[in-house]
């Protein structure tokens, strides 16, 4: 055999580009079969849309539109109202893996890396080899660009193949993509349409128009007028900078000394912290940063650890808030109980977070397997990966058995529970590109798993009420069935007639019912919930993904109430206590109950 | 017919007359019953029985209480009916018209028998004065004894004990009309029927010219009747002669003797207060060199529950001795133990040598 030389071998390899890369690579972003690259597609759409409102403060108004093409290709068309975007950035926001605003910068927008909406391009080109058409338009009285784009794989750089200006009448400014691609769509989980459902709950400030590839309409109104909160940039905080980004910024940076280069380019230092690091370091404050070694940059980064430095400011990141969470909750599920908690913010890696929690108990949802989970990051529903997710395994770690929820250990808790978590940070740290399940610093976790504790003690406290409320019930059923046979039998000893043996079980009512006091009475009372709303996303289909966390076993629920053998309680007259009035008195669904005023 | 009212079916009138004039007043009603357990018995050393104290507990008509409290206004009933018309019912029968009473009947036959106890001892009478009898047979009985009954149709019937070659009298389930002819000297009542066929197969109520009872481990109630009622019409001494632990002597030893807590109210009449104990005591264990079995766990609770809480051991200081000593031993013996030294050793040798000797009794 011939053997070949390293200079031969050496001319084979050659610069991968980043476009290359994920071509070959297309699953690392979620593009792995053809339903979830519709889904994946529209989403990475849908965010770029909201990120651009927000960021121009304008309140965002988004249109979905899926058209089916042939049997399995699809044009996906995403328009916005959002500023719109100069014509010279157009390919390069679209047709150029890794280029983007929001990379270098630390803000609680949903896309982060500049990879998401080009590799849709990437996608859309590779299965359908057709170009995409971005018409974006930044003002009123000002033409339109429309662009056809492809993407050069081999040098990552956008190919212009049309350009041209166009009157996009009706239309104040926004942007429209259009790219045609090979998909699959079905209803039900893990769908388009349960994205654009969640993704509607979460961002309560949005609507969204949505035109299925059966072209049916669906709107999303928004619920509320107010934008929330602007995503604040902040910069790094020095305790989230690893030393390799160290010794980048410190190349780059404007700074002519470490002191400056020390209160400038991080959050929470100022002159005094920069000197005690510079001190903890054994260096000098008036160092040129450009003149600092590798070895010098490692004693920084381990003197900025030494250092005390106070948490990053956490007005950066905003909330949907606990009230938010729970009408998105209510609107959805049709349940006896929801609650929702927002947790004060946390850090990790020197990033700013918050978490929130929320749960649905009860009501029309499955009373078998596993309870539901909704899991959002930056307000973007995370529908895929479920098992590899920190929240997954937070949910799985707390132990749900005190809360009044069937667990085994280890697991997802069973029942009929919905819990909602959702992660917002101004650097939100996912498992992979593909931004489908967060990572599991420990800080992160551990906050999650405080946020569902609180959620966890108040779903405790409505279940113990409720099998309260199921034994008073249960009670006074006994009542109402044992009252005969008392008057019965004293008829037989005594011997009077039925209108006594009458007036004998009214007293009887009488004097059971008033040691009993009002009946209490919990069910479904949500006016907010919207049945059509509902259905969306949860059609039956069997193709959801197999998540990897094999939570296949189904658990009886176990029959919290006793057999009425048990209900003898002791002669101690203790169920005679003074009771309270009742409150509610709404909704479809109720089973009556009085509020015993123990507990 | 001018038949007086039954002084049971008056009771259960008045009672349920009281219920209902609390309940037509709008509140709510009671019924109130003594406790039956040995919390509410003392030992009467003078009399020679456990005596009833006044502890009463009271089922106020509650929400909880209500599924009971008419069950047991539906079993008074019942046992009016019986009462009135001079019928009787089982406890497995009266159990069985429950189930005609819908919601109300029973699930299982020791709820009704615990509502029946109830309802006897809230009258203060013996359970077939209410109509309810047991299913259980009394007892068996061989020797010189002639039963006097009566058959369907009221004729007398003589009833020789001796006359039942290898098989035995039988004690009914309601002994207060019978009334005997004997000359034996004593009664013994014994533990268990292989014992007691041991005795019977080898004549021995010939040779010692007594009565020999199978009580089949604790005696029912009709068997501590029959033997009390024996016992003082004849003027006989009854000896028992249990197995050697602690189920012989604190269940049906002391059960024949002083009564039960559960039957509290009718001790008076259940119990056999002249009965002594001959054997098998731990010093019989000792003495005949008799093979033993270890004490089990429940033994040993047993022994202790026995002298910390039963009011007739706790009177009696010879009895914690032999339990405290059984207790060291770890061991307990069987009846059958004696024929290690011979089959007839029992009837030749052991209870001639303990029926002379009082001071191996235990009292």
């Amino acid at each position: 055999m011939e053997q070949r030389t390293a200079e031969e071998l050496a001319k084979k390899a050659r610069d991968i580009s980043i476009s290359e890369f994920f071509e070959k690579n297309r699953h690392l972003l979620g593009f792995d079969n053809p339903r979830k690259a519709l889904l994946i597609a529209v989403k990475e759409a849908v965010d770029n849309a909201l990120d651009a409102c927000e960021e121009a403060r304008i309140l965002p108004e988004v249109n979905v539109e899926l058209i089916q093409l042939e049997e399995s290709r699809f044009r996906m068309v995403v328009e916005d109202n959002g500023p719109g975007i100069i014509k010279a950035q157009i390919p390069k926001i679209f047709a150029k893996l890794l280029y983007g605003s929001k990379f270098h910068k630390l803000s609680s927008t949903r896309g982060q890396q500049g990879i998401g909406i080009s590799a849709a391009l990437l996608y859309g080109q590779l299965t359908t080899g057709k170009p995409a058409i971005i018409t974006s338009k930044t003002a009123n009285g000002k033409k339109a660009n429309l662009l056809k784009l492809k993407i050069n794989t081999s040098t990552n750089s956008p190919d212009i193949i049309h350009e041209e200006e166009t009157d996009w009448e009706g239309k104040e400014h926004g942007t429209r993509i259009e790219i045609d691609m090979e998909g699959n769509y079905i209803k039900g989980r893990q769908s388009v349409d349960e994205y654009l459902k969640e993704t509607a709950i979460v961002n309560p400030h949005a609507t969204f128009i949505y035109t299925n590839p059966e072209a049916e309409q669906i709107i999303f109104p928004r619920a509320v007028e107010v934008l929330p909160p602007e995503a604040k940039e902040i910069m790094p905080h020095p305790y989230g900078v690893e030393l390799g980004r160290l010794m980048r910024m410190l190349e780059t940076t404007a700074a002519s000394t470490l002191q400056q280069f020390l209160t400038t380019e991080f959050v929470r230092v100022g002159p005094g912290t920069a000197k005690e690091i510079c001190a903890n370091s054994s260096l000098l404050p008036n160092m040129k940063p450009k003149n600092i070694s590798r070895e010098l940059a490692e004693s920084l980064h381990k003197g900025i650890q030494k250092t005390k430095i106070i948490a990053p400011p956490t007005d950066c990141i905003s909330p949907i808030t606990d009230a938010q969470l729970e009408k998105g909750l209510r609107k959805e599920i049709n349940a006896e109980f929801y609650c929702a908690s927002t947790r004060p913010p946390g850090v990790y890696r020197g990033n700013p977070f918050i978490i929130e929690a929320g749960l649905a108990y009860g009501g029309e949802q499955e009373a078998e397997g596993p309870i539901r989970i909704m899991r959002f990051a930056n307000r973007v529903p995370l529908l895929y990966q479920q098992g590899a997710c920190a929240i997954t395994s937070a949910i799985q770690s707390t132990m749900w058995r005190n809360y009044g929820l069937q667990q085994s250990k280890n697991s997802l808790p069973m029942g009929p529970c919905t819990i909602v978590v959702h992660m917002t940070s101004v650097w939100v740290p996912f498992t992979s590109e593909s931004k489908e399940a967060l990572a599991h610093y420990p800080e992160i976790v551990k906050e999650i798993k405080l946020a569902l504790q609180e959620i966890g003690r108040k779903l405790a406290s409505f279940v113990n009420k409720k099998r309260r409320i199921g034994e008073e019930a249960k009670k006074r059923g006994y009542i109402e069935k044992y009252i005969p046979h008392v008057a019965e039998a004293l008829k037989d000893i005594i011997g009077f007639d039925e209108i006594q043996k009458k007036k004998v079980e009214d007293d009887l009512a009488v004097i059971l019912e008033h040691t009993r006091g009002e009946l209490e009475q919990v069910g479904i009372d949500n006016p907010d919930y919207d049945e059509e709303f509902a259905k969306i996303g949860q059609e039956e289909n069997g193709e959801e993904e197999a998540d990897d966390f094999g939570e296949t076993k189904k658990k009886k629920r176990k029959d919290d109430d006793s057999d009425e053998d048990n209900d003898e309680s002791d002669d101690d007259g203790s169920d005679e206590d003074e009771e309270k009035p009742s409150k509610k008195r709404k909704g479809t669904k109720q089973t009556k109950l009085m509020d015993d005023g123990e507990d | 017919m001018a038949k007086t009212e039954n002084p049971v079916v008056g009771k259960i009138k008045d009672v349920a007359q009281g219920i209902y004039d609390k309940i037509r007043k709008v509140k709510a009603p009671d019924i109130e019953m003594p406790i039956r357990s040995l919390n509410n018995v003392e030992y009467n050393a003078k009399e020679g029985y456990f005596k009833l104290l006044n502890k009463v507990k009271s089922r106020t008509l509650t929400a909880s209480t209500i599924r009971t409290f008419a069950q047991t206004l539906r079993m008074m009933s019942l046992s009016k009916d019986l009462v009135e018309t001079d019928d009787i019912a089982t406890k497995r029968e009266a159990y069985y018209v429950s189930k005609n009473w819908g919601e109300a009947r029973f699930r299982e036959q020791p709820e009704s028998d615990t509502v029946m106890d109830d309802i006897e001892a809230m009258m203060g009478v013996n359970r077939e004065q209410i109509g309810f009898i047991p299913e259980e047979k009394g007892g068996a009985v061989a020797g010189e004894l002639i039963v006097i009954d009566k058959d369907d149709e009221g004729k007398r019937l003589e009833i020789d004990c001796t006359k039942f070659g290898s098989g035995a009298y039988s004690i009914p389930s309601s002994v207060e009309e019978l009334s005997f002819k004997t000359k034996a000297k004593f009664i013994l009542a014994i533990e268990t029927s292989g014992m007691f066929e041991r005795l019977h197969k080898h004549n021995y109520w010939k040779d010692a010219s007594c009565i020999l009872i199978s009580m089949g481990g604790v005696p029912t109630r009709a068997c501590r009747r029959f033997i009390r009622k024996l016992a003082d019409e004849k003027n006989l001494p009854v000896y028992v002669f249990t197995d050697g632990d602690p189920y012989g002597f604190g269940s049906i030893y002391r059960t024949l003797k002083v009564g039960s807590g559960n039957a509290a109210h009718i001790n008076e009449f259940f119990c056999v207060p002249q009965a002594q104990f001959i054997g098998i005591t731990p010093q019989d264990i000792i003495d005949y060199k008799l093979p033993t079995h270890p004490l089990k766990e429940v033994d040993v609770k047993k022994i202790k529950d026995l002298i910390k809480n039963d009011p007739f051991i706790i009177h009696h200081k010879a009895w914690q001795d032999a339990l405290q000593d059984m207790a060291k031993m770890k061991v307990r013996a069987e009846q059958q133990a004696l024929a290690k030294h011979g089959l007839n050793f029992v009837s030749e040798k052991y209870l001639p040598d303990k029926m002379k000797n009082r001071k191996t009794w235990l009292p």
